[in-house]
């Protein structure tokens, strides 16, 4: 039996002449005007807390613009492309954006790879479920602040990582070195983001059909063969959401360096885009500079994301 | 309906641009106006007891020019919370914790009333503060902030760890480089300390105050970062100064990573650049002693200058009564509140002829003496435009040369003074 959904019943009208308004209010609010009620307070959010700050960013970034008091007669001519000239010839940003750009290769593959796994893990074990999804979700909910100072205990110099090292340790240590720092902190957010997308993973397991791994099974494929074969396709939309998520957040890197290494050191080498937009927009007074940095970096994500849409986000 | 939405959302940001444009009225401040007055002070303990008593004070004799008071909302820093105060509107009247870096950027966002426009505004200030004042004028000539109190920084020195190590706890030879280095050596490899000094190494733009800066003043005798829009450091005094911490560092007698607390307390290190409010922090905790900041070839302690660490009042031109906040002004900084101040903090005002006005602060309170005698040679940060982008430049360079040791020292004081002129040329 199908069901067959009918259109709303039409009012009869004696001529066209009542119809005309009625559409245009329709082409307006649609069929259900209750609807933009609805919405109407997460619209007003959206513009708000989204479109307007985007948009003013975009504009302040072509402007001689700083922040004023109200009432303050200051020039703020329109300068045209001149910050983001300023930003393209600013070395720390570009090495803020190379920063971001290790921090990515391997912060995003790290979270994909191990909060499948971890998830298929939880997924599958009898005993001790909870447990281990509350144990991985610990350092998500804890506040960064104190899961850094941990941290700073752990990859000090004299810290327990480099006392199990021994002479393996590095020197200058985990922070404050150049080459080190920026891979140190990528491993801080894989660890402490993966709870959240270990989540978005098991519930995407839920909707993996049974049939196809009892079919794999009937096939003869082994517990590896089901994964690569059943799993993997099988969540390919939430490791999309995974990909782009951790990408956005990633990019938008700004506490961990912050705290973890004292602004941005050793020599700027855990610098990142959000960390200089905050010095330049905030401490030194320069919002127009930040706001072209933060346009190049949402143009950047945006290219990003297009990216994986293409290659991993495309339905089938 | 996507194009729909997309004008939609594209209408409502421009509205929401015009409605705060249209928001952005002009506030109705006057410099004749009278009646009550907000005010913020910082939220350290003693300093918070002194606010109170100065506001009890004040209202008791003036019922209606009411003094509000509370302490800088919270904030990453006050000049941030300021900041941001400024261009909502919503600064007070008065703010008693203005960092004079903050100061030219505030007065560029049109946020600080200037002080000498009051008709004793110029007198009071300098006749109060004497030369010193003349650091604290902007490029203007007039003065946007009011010099208020200073925090000399001085080495603090452990004296136990010094003994341990063999050293004269009560005469520790601290004078000249040479000095400091040998006996730094003496404290690391005799084992009584981690590090003989652990100024913080991290990036922020200031914390070149409590290192680089103090020794720079003492080896220049007192000269600034900038002078007369020019960056001074790139000379043998600054290459002096530079070359020695590059030694502290590489020598591994100062710390390249970031201590989480307070190096000095838990006795990791057996030095710390400080100022006098240490006395009362580290007060019995530590058998501290206090020496001046050593020059290349020492110096008689009665010619060294320091690093000021000070903090001024600004008044904001969001205040609608700033007749009033003058007053308040200088009630707050008279000779009877300055003498409170000094009583309650420990931290000294800026004020001329320190221990001959409070003779009998300084003899019962001995430690501070040698404070009051500094705080008469005391070099703020320059009051030139871009001041924090400025420090944030020297601070990238210095992290890279003299800490890591990843650049030639000469290179960066070079690279260093041509942004600092560049950016204090771009008003």
């Amino acid at each position: 039996m199908t069901a067959v959904s009918t259109p709303p019943p039409r009012v009869a009208t004696s001529d066209g002449a009542d119809a005309a308004p009625q559409r245009r209010r329709r082409r307006w609010l649609g069929e259900n005007p209750l609807g933009l009620v609805f919405s109407a307070p997460y619209l007003v959010f959206v513009l708000v807390v989204f479109a307007y700050p985007i948009v003013f960013a975009v504009w302040m970034s072509f402007q001689d613009y700083f922040f004023a008091a109200p009432g303050a007669v200051v020039d703020r001519p329109f300068v045209g492309f001149a910050n983001y000239v300023a930003v393209l010839q600013d070395p720390k940003v570009w090495q803020s954006f190379g920063n971001v750009g290790i921090f990515l290769l391997i912060n995003v593959p790290l979270t994909v790879v191990f909060s499948l796994l971890l998830a298929y893990g939880l997924n599958t074990i009898v005993h001790a479920g909870i447990f281990f999804r509350i144990s991985y979700y610990v350092p998500y909910v804890t506040a960064s602040v104190a899961i850094v100072a941990v941290w700073l205990f752990l990859f000090s110099g004299d810290g327990l990582v480099n006392h199990l090292l021994g002479p393996l340790a590095p020197d200058p240590s985990w922070l404050v070195n150049s080459s080190l720092a920026m891979p140190t902190i990528a491993l801080f957010v894989t660890w402490k983001g993966m709870a959240f997308y270990i989540l978005l993973y098991l519930a995407a397991l839920q909707n993996v059909s049974k049939e196809l791994y009892e079919a794999a099974s009937v096939d003869g494929a082994g517990r590896v063969r089901k994964f690569f074969s059943v799993t993997v396709p099988g969540v390919r939309p939430a490791t999309f959401l995974v990909l782009l998520l951790a990408t956005i957040t990633g990019a938008n890197l700004f506490t961990e360096p912050y705290l973890l290494t004292g602004g941005g050191g050793p020599n700027g080498a855990s610098s990142s885009p959000v960390l200089l937009m905050y010095q330049k927009g905030i401490e030194q007074g320069n919002p127009d500079v930040a706001s072209a940095i933060g346009v190049i970096l949402i143009i950047l994500v945006l290219l990003i994301a297009w990216i994986q849409r293409t290659f991993v986000g495309k339905e089938d | 309906m996507r194009r729909r939405i997309i004008t939609a959302t594209a209408l409502g940001a421009v509205g929401l641009l015009a409605l705060s444009a249209c928001s952005a009225g002009g506030n109705e401040g006057g410099s004749d106006s009278r009646g009550d007055i907000t005010i913020w002070y910082s939220n350290n303990e003693a300093e918070i007891e002194w606010g109170k008593q100065m506001v009890e004070a004040w209202n008791a004799d003036h019922p209606d020019e009411q003094i509000k008071a509370q302490e800088i909302p919270a904030g990453a820093s006050s000049e941030e919370t300021i900041g941001a105060a400024i261009t909502a509107g919503n600064a007070p009247c008065l703010v008693y914790n203005t960092s004079p870096a903050a100061v030219p950027g505030f007065q560029k966002q049109g946020g600080l009333v200037d002080l000498s426009k009051f008709k004793d505004g110029d007198d009071y200030i300098t006749e109060r503060s004497g030369d010193v004042a003349d650091q604290y004028r902007s490029s203007d000539g007039d003065f946007y902030q009011m010099p208020w109190k200073s925090n000399p920084v001085t080495i603090f020195y452990n004296k136990d760890m010094f003994t341990q190590a063999g050293l004269d706890p009560e005469n520790p030879p601290l004078a000249t480089y040479d000095e400091f280095l040998d006996t730094s050596r003496k404290l690391v490899q005799s084992g009584a300390a981690k590090y003989a000094i652990w100024p913080a190494p991290t990036s922020e733009f200031f914390q070149s105050w409590f290192d680089f800066y103090p020794l720079y003043a003492a080896q220049s005798g007192g000269t600034q970062l900038l002078e007369d829009g020019k960056a001074t450091f790139n000379d043998e005094n600054g290459e002096a100064v530079a070359d020695f911490w590059a030694t502290m560092y590489s020598e591994k007698l100062a710390g390249t990573e970031q201590y989480n607390g307070d190096a000095f307390a838990d006795k990791q290190s057996a030095m710390s650049i400080v100022g006098p409010w240490a006395i009362a922090v580290y007060g019995d905790s530590v058998n501290w002693g206090s020496v001046p900041v050593p020059t290349k070839d020492g110096m008689d302690p009665s010619e060294v200058y320091t690093f000021s660490d000070a903090k001024n009042i600004g008044m904001f031109t969001a205040c609608k009564n700033q007749a009033t906040a003058w007053d308040v002004l200088k009630f707050s900084t008279s000779e009877e509140q300055d003498g409170k101040w000094l009583e309650a903090t420990g931290q000294m005002p800026l004020r001329q002829d320190l221990t001959g006005t409070y003779p009998d602060y300084f003899s019962a309170n001995p430690a501070y003496e040698q404070f009051g005698d500094q705080a008469a040679r005391t070099v703020e940060v320059p009051n030139v435009p871009n001041s924090v982008e400025i420090w944030q430049e020297f601070r990238d360079g210095y992290s890279k040369a003299v800490i890591f040791g990843e650049e030639d020292v000469s290179t960066f004081l070079k690279d260093a003074a041509d942004k600092a002129d560049s950016l204090a040329s771009q008003g």
